[in-house]
């Protein structure tokens, strides 16, 4: 028999794997009263988070080049508000707005790759730009709290799609189907092909090549500036369907929407196994950061006592946790 | 040409170019208004108390300044910066009125504890923050910007775990003192400049400049030269938090309230911007401090300009981060390539057509 040997990369993996396993096994003994023990709950997360599962699959595929994203945020702010305003108050049709933000989401990225790849400049500090460029251009638009009530868009956040098992009565006795909802489809589906692209095409093998090692891409021929333009470009526009997603959920547009869901993405795929440094991770990876990153906040939300805030710091305080044991990895792999 | 090129090439011109530039948008404004052309500088005497547009930029402007210290020094010895500062000084704030008012008090005029202990704390807690971001990235080698992204979302969350979610007001004169007045002249540019005195006076008697300096270069070659490396980094980001903690007991005391939530927004960007300004390289190395601080009044000049301009708190930050975007290109190593190379250029085809 062949055993092969575990890469310290995997155990980042595993870890997560088992953390989620645990995580979700604590709730279901916890709070078995309210609830956490029925399908719909764990479908719950998927909806609720299934603009961040978006944002975090782009995300993954930036930091793989050995960047970062932290626009994410606000450019979900843009598109929510553009989204709203544009259905309220301009009185356009919906589906032209949603190709209108996915073309918003690309010229934003272009702008933030071509500052990255060809002038070389620290991703970190174009991001950061984009972010409050983000932010401020949605006050611009407009500074209200903006409701949808579109039609089409009311009906599109309504769609329940029912799963035929897993259905319980509950204590009224009315039997609940579990459903989830178009975003989850999406969001799932961006996963699938981003999955594939990252393991079976040129570009996504290019993209783990750039952030393994830019100096040896350069001299394989690849051209670096483009790939990660490209990273930039393919974040940017997964995060405007993750921001669909995300005002399919909020139905609204507000300037402080999605504040702090670049570090909700970040620590998913930094949870999820994707290294800071670049040239390593996976989606999948990100996918059960993602699922972590929900199931905490519905543990705090489940609760009902704690504040809030409490969900902000548990999931910083996991990600420091991550990078501090990606980093003793990283110095345990210098001294062999 | 080449006097120009002398001018342009001076150490601090991108600040004080930008300074000028401000100064004329207003007096321009000023006299489209149809007001006295030097409203802008005029400074006046009201209640024994100085008042003028300047002041008022000198004074809104000290935590800008207060924090483009610490960052300054950060960048240079990283080469990378602190985006927690904003929100170590909201939790600093929140920290100092909690030990004030007392834990789950929303409104006080009593303090629970000396003021000095308070103020102190809040600093404390200042300097912490900045331990904590130092520790990952001196000795965990974690990138700057990853490792005080932590802090950058999770301080504002602790901030309102201490003040039970609620904004803690401490209504009591001698914690205004600190965004007040003493004597003619507002507090915080004392205390601003109590701060850069302190800082300038230590870099030029003791070799601690050059050692951040000198690592910022070459880390490794620092090392091996005698140098502590991670400890140097380590001190800067210690530095960096105090100064935050500073900024933000100042901030709270302006509004003599700890506001979690609005405290601080923003701020991070405000500081980078004076350091790039300041005509800093944001790739680390060698730093001037004067730079910095003329890029931070300078900033808070832009702003104060854009609100006499109409232009709403929120929205503001576009014209910043296109500023932002601009200095970095300028400074973006292709960019200087290409100017050089489209000059040669023209001095060819001029060299051609002279023969």
């Amino acid at each position: 028999m062949k055993t092969k040997k575990m890469s310290s990369n995997t155990l980042l993996l595993i870890i997560t794997i088992c953390l989620f396993f645990v995580m979700y096994g604590a709730g279901c003994v916890m709070y078995s009263a309210k609830g956490f023990t029925h399908l719909q709950t764990f479908l719950n997360i998927l909806i609720n988070n299934a603009g961040l599962l978006c944002v975090a699959c782009g995300m993954t595929c930036v930091m793989l080049t050995g960047g970062i994203d932290i626009s994410v945020g606000s450019l979900i702010a843009l598109d929510c508000m553009f989204l709203a305003v544009g259905m309220e108050r301009w009185g356009m049709s919906g589906p032209l707005l949603c190709v209108l933000v996915l073309v918003i989401g690309i010229v934003f990225g272009l702008v933030q790759g071509f500052c990255v790849g060809y002038l070389q400049i620290q991703p970190f500090i174009v991001t950061m730009a984009g972010m409050f460029f983000g932010r401020g251009m949605t006050a611009i638009i407009s500074t209200d709290q903006v409701p949808i009530s579109n039609e089409w868009f009311v009906g599109l956040a309504n769609k329940k799609i029912q799963i035929p098992f897993g259905a319980y009565t509950n204590n009224k006795g009315v039997l609940q189907v579990p459903y989830i909802r178009i975003s989850v489809v999406v969001a799932l589906l961006v996963l699938i092909i981003i999955f594939l692209m990252l393991r079976y095409t040129k570009f996504g093998r290019s993209l783990y090549a750039v952030g393994g090692n830019e100096q040896s891409a350069i001299m394989m021929g690849l051209n670096v500036p483009m790939t990660k333009l490209k990273a930039y470009v393919l974040s940017s526009f997964l995060c405007s369907i993750g921001g669909i997603c995300f005002c399919l959920n909020t139905m609204s547009g507000n300037v402080q929407q999605a504040t702090g869901l670049e570090m909700d993405a970040i620590a998913s795929a930094v949870i999820g196994g994707t290294l800071l440094t670049g040239g390593v991770g996976n989606v999948i990876g990100s996918f059960f950061g993602v699922l972590i990153n929900g199931t905490i906040s519905t543990l705090v939300k489940t609760n009902g006592k704690l504040l809030s805030s409490w969900s902000n710091i548990a999931v910083a305080a996991l990600l420091c946790f991550f990078i501090v044991l990606q980093s003793v990895f990283a110095k345990i792999k210098e001294r062999k | 040409m080449s006097k120009l090129k002398k001018i342009t090439g001076m150490n601090l011109f991108l600040p004080v170019f930008c300074m000028i530039l401000v100064m004329l948008v207003n007096v321009i404004f000023d006299i489209a208004n149809g007001n006295f052309a030097f409203n802008f500088f005029t400074i006046s005497l009201r209640n024994g108390m100085l008042y003028g547009r300047l002041i008022d930029i000198l004074n809104r402007g000290s935590e800008i300044a207060i924090l483009a210290i610490g960052m300054t020094l950060v960048v240079s010895a990283s080469a990378g910066t602190d985006i927690s500062v904003g929100s170590v000084m909201s939790l600093a704030a929140s920290f100092c009125c909690m030990l004030l008012a007392g834990y789950g008090v929303a409104s006080t005029s009593e303090l629970a504890m000396p003021l000095i202990i308070g103020v102190l704390g809040g600093i404390l807690m200042g300097c912490v923050c900045g331990a904590f971001n130092g520790f990952l990235v001196a000795y965990l080698n974690v990138q700057p910007m990853v490792a005080t992204l932590i802090l950058f979302s999770a301080a504002r969350a602790i901030g309102l775990l201490l003040c039970n979610n609620l904004i803690v007001y401490v209504r009591n004169d001698s914690f205004g003192f600190f965004g007040g007045f003493l004597g003619p002249i507002p507090t915080p540019i004392v205390i601003a400049a109590l701060c850069i005195l302190v800082m300038s006076l230590l870099l030029r008697y003791t070799a601690l400049g050059l050692y951040v300096q000198s690592v910022g270069i070459n880390k490794k070659a620092s090392r091996i030269a005698g140098i502590n490396s991670a400890k140097i980094i380590f001190l800067c980001y210690i530095v960096c938090g105090l100064c935050a903690g500073i900024a933000g007991i100042v901030a709270s005391s302006r509004i003599t309230s700890a506001d979690s939530n609005n405290i601080g927004l923003n701020f991070e960007l405000d500081a980078i911007l004076a350091v790039a300004l300041g005509g800093n390289s944001l790739g680390g190395g060698k730093f001037r401090l004067a730079g910095s601080i003329i890029g931070a009044y300078t900033i808070q000049a832009i702003t104060t300009t854009l609100y006499a301009l109409g232009v709403s708190t929120e929205q503001a930050p576009v014209y910043k981060a296109i500023v932002v975007i601009l200095i970095v290109t300028i400074q973006a190593p292709p960019f200087k390539a290409f100017v050089k190379r489209l000059s040669a250029k023209r001095e060819l085809t001029k060299g051609g057509a002279a023969a």
